[in-house]
């Protein structure tokens, strides 16, 4: 697999099946619904309990706001993604590309798989900082792969950023 | 008219028609906190930094790195209406941030 730049998108080539499922993941695994770990992760509270009002206010109006922006976040991507719904044998040389003024939500939905698979397993520090850990074995290893997979795209995407920085996603 | 009496009692004994306290939740200010969490890329909580708060990038970097290595910093201190706004941004960017009043 190789990422660049090319014509104000980022690409990624030669992407192969096991690389093109870890990506088709992405919006999937931002789904917290059902692991309510990862859900009180994504939605935490803006405030100690004893702010009984303003985290009774943030529950009412800013959390469905929130909700509405990652799920719209979420949309992006899965649009990007259907580029990879090719038949199997063709997959070697996928290439998936990102528009740059879609980066911003390629970040997001990046950040929230990764959190929500991280909460899900519950992920130690050090689990999190071995990057060379094999995706083969137990789901858990896979899972920790995963992770490490989505924060290598953010990276990337992060470095190409700086080029030429988008607008902020709450303006 | 006031009689002199009446003026030297006045002044030698106040009256104070109503004890009033200032509420504190008003005055002091709130900071916003973020803590550290190992998920977020310290390249992403520093981008996050310089958009939200228009930090420069050292500025950004010191306090991801304080976020890091101490758990937790303090962003920004203001009123409160502007650090909540300043929290939903964060959250916004999945950032674990809390306002606070200052103590």
């Amino acid at each position: 697999m190789e990422v660049f730049r090319r014509n104000g998108s980022l690409e990624i080539t030669e992407i192969d099946p096991f690389l093109a499922e870890l990506l088709r993941q992405i919006p999937p695994s931002t789904n917290p619904e059902s692991i309510p770990a990862a859900e009180q992760r994504l939605f935490t509270s803006p405030a100690a309990p004893a702010e009984k009002e303003l985290c009774a206010e943030w529950k009412l109006y800013v959390e469905p706001e929130l909700r509405r922006h990652f799920q719209s976040a979420t949309e992006v991507v899965s649009d990007d993604l259907r580029q990879l719904d090719q038949d199997e044998k063709s997959l070697a040389n996928a290439t998936l590309c990102i528009p740059h003024e879609h980066a911003d939500a390629w970040l997001n939905t990046l950040n929230q798989a990764r959190l929500a698979i991280a909460a899900k397993f519950d992920f130690t520090e050090a689990e999190l900082s071995d990057h060379y850990h094999s995706p083969i074995g137990s789901r858990r290893d896979l899972s920790l792969f995963q992770v490490n997979f989505y924060g290598f795209l953010q990276e990337f995407i992060l470095r190409e950023m700086e080029c030429s920085p988008p607008s902020s996603p709450n303006e | 008219m006031f009689t002199l009496p009446e003026i030297r009692s006045a002044l030698e004994t106040p009256a104070i028609a109503e004890e009033t306290t200032t509420s504190e939740s008003l005055d002091l200010p709130w900071n916003v906190i973020v803590h550290n969490d190992p998920v977020n890329l310290m390249s992403y909580v520093t981008m996050v930094f310089q958009r939200v708060f228009g930090y420069p990038r050292e500025k950004a970097e010191m306090h991801m790195l304080e976020v890091h290595r101490k758990g937790r910093s303090i962003l920004w201190t203001g009123v409160k209406e502007r650090g909540e706004l300043f929290v939903q941004q964060l959250h916004g960017y999945l950032l674990l941030a809390t306002i606070e009043r200052t103590q």
